[in-house]
């Protein structure tokens, strides 16, 4: 009886803590900011700390006052690597939470599954990965790379002498969307550079693929007819055994180069990466990048680290998405500062031009019409303390083309966003 | 008469230092291009003064006592080896000539075919007066005299190397050679080439499908005693072979503190603290949980499948979503080149061994100590077991930790192939349970069976219709087969089973 009791009196006094707590936050007033990425499941790996790099912005912005001198106040939801979660959770933050934007996603099938949502409920998300492209929504603002802001000037950098004048090429992915497009895309690209399809080899692995022996083996074989370059599209956590593989069957990067599309510094921390100096992956930007802009950003990001206790935190590094992320929020309520208000419509049209100084050297714009960042693009070296060296870049930030040339049928498409396209 | 000695000595010992000093700096000066075709220079007429800068810049410096880093690309990284090569077949030690020979049966180009003949001639040791043959060989095709190009067709013919294949096909396309005696020594050479390919083609899918059918069998072991003997599906054995694998992660970080010197050997000091702690955490399990649901199977099933998620999210917590570094010491990495193409990794070798010495070690304990006659007694029929005095409840707990600490010995072995992260466990359940199901539950030689069978179907079949379908195709394979053999390959026989 007794005990019954005090297990009352204590969620009595936990909740009548907590309702003050939220009246506390409801008193001021703040501007609500939506949180959407998988803090468990097979994506945490990758989106944890996008989630992290959304709160310290948040957090620098509000330390200068925040936005049209209102707060902003995070709302984070895990959708837990579940693909019909991210609806629901989407729905969640725009219904019941009505925060003015969410950032979020990582994989493109979340994108795809919460679109509908967006659309429907007129709300405003901000997509910070490199994708396929083959999509422009006026709900959505994509702050990652579109295919020829990464896939194409990768694969013209291996044509080129100082790239290895490659003749053969061997494109390897997890089996969805996202490599079977950029395959797909790359494959009409070479074509139109004069490369035949005995010259072309398209391999496919499961998701989580962990056994590469015969891939690897595969790859030999098919560099033994000519300078060959891997282009991988492979996906999170099975580049381990991938790289590892390669390392052990004695495949270095001076005979065949693998350039990858999603592999950064955030995937290397994973991986001794003494055996894959010389591999190559394309971004549009690097922790390495030297410039004032970006000292300040990764200094901030390792001592936010620090002080959050994040886990890993004495390694903490920073990488393409994050600064995508970093870039999209600070975008958002420049828009928002002009608009004079978080109305969606308002703060869209505002958003149109918006130029921002980012970490990666240059001022990046936001397309007037066809809602992606102009981007420059850059070629790394993996080096031996996991961080890239840069070996290439464009030297200015190029718009996108998310209805890639090289699918038929694309050279109809508007070039400006469209529901349901 | 001794002043003009004395500059004819500081002239011989400066000189070669001017020329190297004036060689690094001539080259980093240089643009990108400029050092291409300085390197091909020197490649072509080695000079042994230049020996110093080459091994220099092969690992990214300008000079040994230079600290600061090169930025090179692949393209002259492969352009600084193949120079290298050449300054290095002048060399006294002949273990470095071979090395060098090899390289340039690679790398070589046609510039440099009149110091490799001269080096041809003038070799001494066996071995690399071949490797040095072959390396000239791929270059002679192109020669101008018919008997000439023949003598390196013939030769090619004897290599297994996957380039001479291609350069006889160029050589054999319509138009390239007139001289039809060369042709017909090209075709033979081509059939003879491609034999060997073959050979180590078959060689290399069977070693492969042998290298994942031990990684099956470490992952599915512990599983054929916790599933197999004592009968709990143990949704959280994934999780056992994860929690191995992260304390192989820390001892790897306690040692690299603690006791750098001992670095290489942490997977085997990693090996028994790896089996204390999953064997540690499943008898935990058993006394507080699994215990209370012997006889229920689904709610067995739901109450380790919910401990799976929590050892997850609280290795999450700990350690972070992301995955950790396991770096593989010196001894496992690289491989042996036994073929020209075929290269066996010295991981998978330690792995093919170290599965069968823990195959070996289950059933030894199970078959030859007092524990292991007390477990098989417990499983046959435990109330005639408690009512002989084995104390059945000590025996589950003891057996259930044995099952889990062998799949933490399991958690070593992969985390030196893949990756180290709280889903790893997630990625083996699956292949866990299709491995003691199709062996047959209650059979550790089942399981050995099964393992190896789907390693090698696996590796026969990828090649052929690719990983996602062979993926599938297999899976078919295992219901239809489980369909007309419910009880597994091997079956238990005798009257205790009901």
């Amino acid at each position: 009886m007794k005990r019954r009791s005090l297990i009352k009196a204590f969620t009595l006094s936990a909740s009548i803590a907590a309702m003050g707590l939220s009246w506390s936050i409801q008193a001021a007033e703040t501007i609500k900011v939506g949180i959407l990425h998988s803090l468990s499941g097979t994506m945490a790996i990758s989106e944890t700390s996008l989630k992290d790099m959304a709160l310290m912005t948040i957090e620098q912005i509000n330390a200068k006052g925040g936005v049209n001198g209102k707060l902003l106040e995070p709302v984070v939801v895990d959708p837990a690597s579940n693909w019909p979660l991210f609806a629901e959770k989407g729905r969640q933050l725009l219904t019941q939470d009505k925060v003015a934007v969410v950032f979020g996603c990582w994989t493109s099938v979340s994108r795809k599954s919460v679109l509908p949502v967006f659309e429907e409920l007129n709300g405003l998300l901000f997509y910070p990965v490199q994708y396929e492209g083959e999509e422009m929504s006026p709900n959505v603002f994509y702050t990652g790379a579109a295919p020829n802001q990464q896939a194409i000037p990768a694969v013209e950098y291996l044509m080129s002498e100082d790239g290895g004048a490659a003749k053969r090429y061997f494109l390897l992915g997890t089996d969805y969307v996202y490599p079977r497009t950029t395959n797909k895309i790359l494959r009409a690209f070479l074509h139109s550079k004069g490369v035949a399809d005995k010259d072309i080899e398209e391999v496919y692995t499961p998701f989580g693929h962990s056994d590469y022996q015969t891939i690897v083996a595969n790859i030999k074989k098919f560099s033994a007819g000519g300078k060959t370059a891997v282009i991988s599209t492979v996906n999170g956590d099975s580049n381990v055994p991938f790289y590892k593989e390669l390392a052990n069957q004695g495949l270095k990067a001076t005979d065949v180069p693998v350039v990858a599309f999603s592999v950064g510094e955030e995937e290397l921390r994973g991986i001794d990466t003494k055996p894959l100096v010389g591999h190559l992956a394309a971004w549009n930007y690097f922790e390495s990048v030297d410039n004032p802009v970006n000292s300040q950003f990764v200094a901030d990001w390792k001592a936010y680290a620090k002080a959050k206790n994040l886990p890993g935190a004495d390694k903490a590094v920073t990488n393409d998405p994050m600064e995508a992320t970093y870039v999209g929020i600070h975008m958002w309520a420049q828009a928002v500062e002009k608009a004079g208000s978080t109305d969606v419509n308002k703060v869209r049209e505002a958003l149109a031009g918006q130029t921002f100084k980012a970490p990666s050297g240059y001022t990046l714009t936001m397309d007037k019409s066809n809602h992606h960042l102009h981007k420059p693009v850059m070629i790394g070296e993996i080096q031996d303390d996991g961080q890239f060296n840069v070996v290439w870049e464009t030297g200015q930030p190029l718009r996108a083309q998310p209805w890639s040339p090289f699918i038929p049928g694309n050279d109809k498409r508007p070039d400006y966003a469209v529901k349901g396209n | 008469m001794p002043k003009a000695l004395l500059c004819l000595f500081l002239s011989l010992v400066l000189l070669p230092l001017a020329a190297q000093a004036s060689d690094a700096d001539y080259f980093i000066a240089a643009k990108a291009n400029e050092q291409a075709r300085l390197l091909q220079d020197w490649a072509a007429q080695p000079d042994p003064a230049r020996l110093e800068l080459l091994t220099s810049l092969q690992q990214g410096r300008l000079s040994p006592t230079d600290t600061r880093k090169l930025r090179l690309n692949n393209r002259l990284r492969g352009l600084v080896d193949n120079a290298l090569a050449s300054h290095q077949l002048l060399s006294t030690d002949a273990r470095l000539r071979l090395a060098a020979a090899q390289q340039l049966q690679k790398s070589a180009q046609p510039p440099q075919v009149a110091f490799l003949d001269r080096r041809f001639a003038s070799e001494t040791d066996a071995a690399v007066h071949a490797a040095l043959g072959l390396a000239l060989a791929n270059l002679q095709l192109a020669a101008s005299d018919p008997a000439v190009r023949l003598a390196a067709v013939r030769l090619l013919g004897e290599t297994g190397d996957p380039m001479a294949r291609t350069r006889l096909e160029a050589l054999l396309e319509p138009g390239v050679e007139t001289d039809s005696n060369v042709r017909t020594a090209a075709e033979t050479s081509l059939a003879q080439v491609k034999r060997k390919l073959l050979f180590g083609e078959l060689l290399g899918q069977a070693f492969s499908g042998l290298s994942l059918g031990s990684i099956l069998l470490l992952a599915a072991l512990g599983l054929a005693i916790t599933f197999g003997l004592l009968g709990v599906i143990n949704m959280a054995h994934g999780e056992m072979l994860m929690l191995g694998a992260y304390a192989t992660y820390v001892v790897q970080v306690l040692i690299q503190r603690y006791a750098p010197s001992a670095i290489e050997f942490y997977p085997l000091i990693a090996l028994p603290v790896a089996f204390a702690v999953s064997a540690g955490v499943g008898m935990l399990l058993e006394r507080t949980v699994i215990r209370h649901l012997y006889g229920r199977p689904l709610e067995t099933l739901l109450a380790t499948w919910g401990i799976s998620l929590i050892l997850i999210q609280a290795i999450r917590l700990l350690f972070g979503a992301q995955n950790v570094e396991v770096a593989n010491p010196g001894w496992l990495s690289g491989g042996i080149q036994v073929l020209p193409n075929l290269v066996l990794p010295y991981s998978r070798i330690v792995i093919i061994g170290f599965a069968l010495f823990v195959v070996l070690l289950t059933w030894l304990l199970l078959n030859r100590t007092r524990l292991g006659l007390n477990v098989r007694a417990v499983t046959q029929n435990r109330n005639m077991a408690a009512c002989c005095g084995v104390p059945t409840g000590r025996v589950d707990m003891l057996a259930f930790g044995l099952g889990s600490g062998i799949a933490g010995l399991g958690g070593v072995a992969l985390s030196q192939i893949g990756n180290v992260g709280p889903d790893l466990g997630q990625s083996y359940i699956i292949d866990s349970f299709l491995v003691v199901v199709l062996g047959g539950v209650g059979q550790l030689a089942g399981s050995l069976w099964a393992a190896f069978g789907l390693g090698i179907a696996n590796k026969l079949l990828e090649p052929q219709i690719g990983a996602v379908l062979g993926k599938i195709l297999i899976l078919a394979l295992i219901i239809l087969f489980i369909q007309k053999r419910p009880q597994g390959l091997f079956a238990l026989k005798g009257r205790v089973i009901d």
